[in-house]
């Protein structure tokens, strides 16, 4: 089972309202993904966090519908990258 | 979660190290997240143990219960959940691995 992209987006914007969101489709088969969020919520948390957040905003997805989506977070806070 | 499979992972995270809970077996990876952690730990020549949840469905839900983390592969090192696929090639690449690795004292290629 498939998810596209903009549900992947709205579903992350929903629980990190200030996250910028990019997907991008790997195989353009709606099926493996790779997301860079960046959040001023990642700040001061570990790397298992910041991605236990985004998980959490999948709702259960991840693992499940949502077998491929590479995460990369980034810490939203100007001083930083 | 059925106690006898939380038994069985602590059993595999208390007496190895380092060990990688995957789809497939080191030599023979079923998925290519769990070939990416385990080739990383083999290019660093680290002695691990891949631990395979697919043979034993109950494992593979089990795990992702007892780490809180939906996906497969997890790599621990000393009983510490380090992450899955995308943090572990993270820290592989800007270092932090070797970091880890070091201060945990496992032996591995510098």
């Amino acid at each position: 089972m498939a998810m596209n992209l903009k549900e992947i987006e709205k579903l992350i914007k929903e629980s990190i309202p200030d996250a910028l969101v990019e997907i991008q489709d790997l195989a353009g088969d709606g099926n493996h993904y790779s997301a860079t969020i960046s959040s001023s919520e990642f700040i001061g948390k570990s790397k298992i966090e910041q991605h236990k957040i985004v998980y959490a905003s999948l709702k259960g997805k991840m693992g499940n519908e949502l077998h491929a989506l590479a995460i990369k977070t980034k810490e939203k806070d100007g001083s930083t990258n | 979660m059925d106690q006898q499979i939380k038994e069985l992972i602590d059993n595999e995270i208390n007496n190895n190290e380092v060990c990688l809970f995957m789809k497939g077996t080191p030599d023979a990876p079923q998925c290519g997240f769990s070939m990416a952690v385990s080739n990383i730990l083999k290019i660093l020549e680290v002695k691990f143990k891949g631990i395979n949840v697919l043979e034993n469905e109950q494992l593979r839900l089990g795990i992702k219960e007892y780490s809180e983390w939906p996906t497969i592969p997890q790599l621990y090192i000393k009983k510490e959940f380090v992450g899955g696929c995308d943090i572990v090639k993270e820290m592989y690449e800007n270092g932090e691995l070797n970091k880890v690795l070091e201060d945990k004292k496992i032996v591995f290629k510098k």
